[in-house]
């Protein structure tokens, strides 16, 4: 969990977003919620590296920066995959089994909610509702949406991922 | 003051304007059930316990955080308010980790006492439970998500008094828990382990780690010289513990008990207290005189040196290098007191009995075992004191009194004072005006240092100098003075600060206080009255003109700030890392 440095070279070069992240909000009252969104979108996920230089530069306590982290779901401690599955648990889709599916995918990915495989491909979210409710069950897979799910479709989906990798890797 | 006319369950009542309906339904002696209220610290109507109606709301009120107005009508007892209130109650204690008869806080806990006010016999919700793991890896402090009720007034007091905040409501929903950050112990996070956290805790979600077994361990070993030191704090609250009155001197009871449990010796930390004035008293003068850096700043209060450690190391020279007087005196124990009765210092084995949970953290400093062993081998809060008290059946309140052991039990009224905030600062000027006029001044009472407003100043003419001092008690007072002096608001020679408020007689080991006496007596003044009572019925009241203290310079340390006295006596600090990352 460095938090930007890597051998690339554009560890300096997030840090310095970063710190202009901060500096836009720095003074302002409320400010730590936007600085978090931000600072998700530019390392796509929050470590504890990163949460202390929130707190230091909004001068925010870590432990509330912390405490606003875990409370809000959009918010992630992990590394986001480069398919971020987010599987919608809101009443409508609870109901028409939902927990079925994000079960399935467990099984499928072998990993639980809040974490991501191992070569990076995929991570797991639950969310709350995503405004397709019509299509209950429904999951997101970055920005594409997938209805009206059914347990077997869910290796079909995932197997048409994994695939479109490989082609670009040969 | 404004007031306002209001009905409170028919009685007609005026209230300041400002008061909550809480508040004045104390003034009317009506009592309303509280659990996550501690006023002036956690005043934000969470738990629900406090309901009442409210002609005109819609819905039913937290009597703690609601504003009393002209015309204003409350109702506190309703079947619509009972139920409430059990449903609530019942909800808690649902996910309540309910090992009552094994808990710490078992006959002293709100949450249990609520449950038998509110005559709950039945928990209609038989839900999930949380099983989390126990943190136990602090020296000082235990914390048990179990029995957490998410009240959060551990998490003001770190917050918002201390301004520590290293705990803070983690994760929501079902899964909230009080905690530090990414799972840590609270021996990784920048704790000061001060213990307020346990004072202001409901139940036994958060404690002092229990050393009473090794304890029971030396005293069963007759190899050792055992020996006991108490602070001059613990005498004036560990009678609370046996339901005596706040306030209470049981100076001669707490020598009669100690003595009971078996300790060879009992000693008394306050003759160490006026060897650390002398060791200061000259330090001071030294930096003055010879352009030594000032402010010079007390260290007696371990939480408050580990904060300074953790937030202004930009501070620690500043810090005098005198070792807090327990440590001073185990040293002195395991060197002088060991030489002089013939005893191997390796079969010393030293209690602390101090009105504080960090002093725990303080002896396994490696720094502090200058004789090559630790200075102090155990250190016991008042409350566990008053646990081995218990457990041997012994009947404290009609104990006859005793005396401190000769030969290191005689103290100064100096001495004595250290245990309430500005006591520090007053022993040391007791000595220095002494010793910087020449004379025998008879004018020894500070009362300017005195007193529990949060940051006091005082300009005192010493023969030819005005010195400018300072004393911070709680560590956001301390805070503000150290940012103050670092922004060049302000300028001082000696500044006092303790980490608890109200000083070590509010100190985090100290006989806990529920809500409903904490919230309207002020613990720490009442304990402090008691204090400097005894100062008064003291002969001595300056550290050097104690006797004892003189002769050890005479015998032993040639004079204060002597090499011998550096080695034994004193010891420096190191700047520590907040929240380190792991590889």
């Amino acid at each position: 969990m460095s938090g930007g440095k890597c051998c690339c070279g554009h560890g300096n070069e997030m840090e310095l977003k970063l710190q202009e992240i901060i500096e836009k909000y720095k003074g302002t009252r409320g400010g730590l919620i936007p600085v978090l969104h931000e600072v998700q979108e530019l390392y796509g996920y929050l470590p504890l590296s990163v949460q202390k230089k929130i707190s230091e530069g909004l001068g925010v306590p870590l432990s509330e920066v912390y405490g606003v982290v875990t409370f809000y779901t959009q918010f992630s401690l992990n590394p986001k995959g480069k398919y971020n599955i987010q599987v919608c648990l809101g009443t409508a889709c609870y109901v028409k089994g939902a927990n079925l599916i994000l079960e399935k995918l467990q099984e499928k990915l072998g990993i639980h909610v809040g974490e991501c495989t191992e070569d990076g491909l995929f991570s797991l979210q639950a969310c709350r509702c995503v405004g397709a409710c019509g299509l209950a069950p429904v999951m997101m897979i970055n920005d594409d949406v997938y209805g009206r799910l059914k347990q077997d479709d869910i290796e079909g989906i995932i197997e048409k991922y994994r695939k479109q990798e490989a082609a670009k890797v040969i | 003051m404004e007031m306002v006319n209001i009905t409170i369950d028919g009685k007609k009542i005026q209230v300041p304007k400002g008061y909550s309906v809480l508040e004045a339904a104390k003034s009317a002696n009506i009592s309303i059930p509280t659990l996550c209220f501690l006023k002036d610290v956690n005043e934000i109507g969470a738990c629900r316990m406090c309901v009442v109606e409210i002609q005109g709301a819609r819905s039913l009120q937290a009597a703690c955080v609601y504003p009393v107005s002209e015309g204003l009508v409350v109702r506190t007892q309703s079947p619509a308010i009972r139920e409430a209130r059990k449903v609530t109650l019942e909800l808690i204690l649902s996910n309540h980790d309910r090992n009552c008869l094994t808990c710490v806080r078992s006959r002293n806990c709100e949450l249990q006492k609520l449950a038998e006010e509110l005559n709950v016999k039945d928990i209609r919700f038989q839900g999930e439970t949380h099983k989390k793991p126990l943190d136990n890896f602090s020296p000082s402090i235990v914390r048990d998500p179990n029995k957490c009720v998410l009240c959060r007034r551990c998490v003001s007091m770190c917050k918002n008094i201390q301004q520590v905040a290293v705990i803070d409501t983690v994760e929501r929903g079902f899964d909230t828990i009080v905690s530090p950050v990414f799972n840590m112990s609270l021996n990784e996070v920048p704790c000061t382990m001060c213990g307020q956290c346990i004072n202001v805790c409901p139940v036994g979600a958060l404690r002092e780690k229990d050393d009473t077994e090794k304890v029971w361990d030396a005293l069963a070993n007759e190899d050792l010289h055992v020996i006991a030191q108490t602070a001059p704090a613990v005498r004036v609250a560990l009678g609370e513990e046996f339901g005596m009155p706040i306030g209470t001197r049981v100076t001669g009871k707490m020598v009669t008990a100690l003595k009971l449990l078996g300790f060879d010796k009992v000693f008394d930390t306050d003759t160490a207290a006026d060897l650390t004035i002398m060791e200061e008293g000259t330090e001071l003068i030294q930096r003055i005189k010879n352009g030594g850096k000032l402010p010079l700043i007390t260290s007696c209060s371990p939480g408050w040196i580990k904060f300074c450690e953790h937030f202004y190391p930009e501070f620690l020279d500043n810090l005098s290098t005198c070792k807090s007087p327990h440590e001073m005196f185990g040293a002195v124990l395991k060197s002088y007191y060991a030489e002089k009765m013939g005893i191997d210092p390796s079969k010393i084995f030293v209690v602390s009995i101090m009105p504080c949970t960090a002093k725990k953290f303080e002896a396994q400093r490696p720094e502090l075992s200058s004789t090559g062993y630790p200075d102090v081998d155990v250190v016991l809060t008042t409350r566990e004191l008053a646990r081995m008290i218990r457990e041997i059946g012994i009947d404290f309140k009609n104990l006859p009194d005793s005396q401190f052991d000769d030969p290191m039990g005689e103290a100064s009224g100096a001495g004595v004072i250290f245990g309430a905030t500005g006591g520090v600062m007053e022993a040391a000027l007791r000595t220095v005006a002494d010793i910087l006029t020449g004379k025998d001044n008879k004018d020894i009472e500070y009362t300017e240092v005195r007193g529990t407003e949060g940051i006091k100043e005082a300009q005192i003419e010493l023969g030819g100098l005005t010195l400018k001092a300072a004393v911070a008690h709680g560590l956001g007072n301390a805070r503000k003075l150290l940012d103050r002096i670092k922004a060049g608001e302000a300028d001082y020679h000696f500044v006092e600060i303790m980490a608890c408020p109200g000083g070590c007689v509010n100190g985090g080991g100290q006989p806990i206080q529920p809500s409903e006496v904490r919230s309207w007596i002020d613990l720490k003044a009442e304990r402090a009255k008691a204090i400097y009572e005894e100062d008064r019925t003291l002969p001595v009241r300056k550290s050097h003109e104690n006797e004892r203290v003189m002769k050890l310079y005479e015998e032993y340390f040639g004079e204060p700030g002597s090499h011998k006295a550096h080695e034994l006596l004193h010891t420096h600090y190191t700047p520590r890392e907040n929240y380190p990352e792991k590889g």
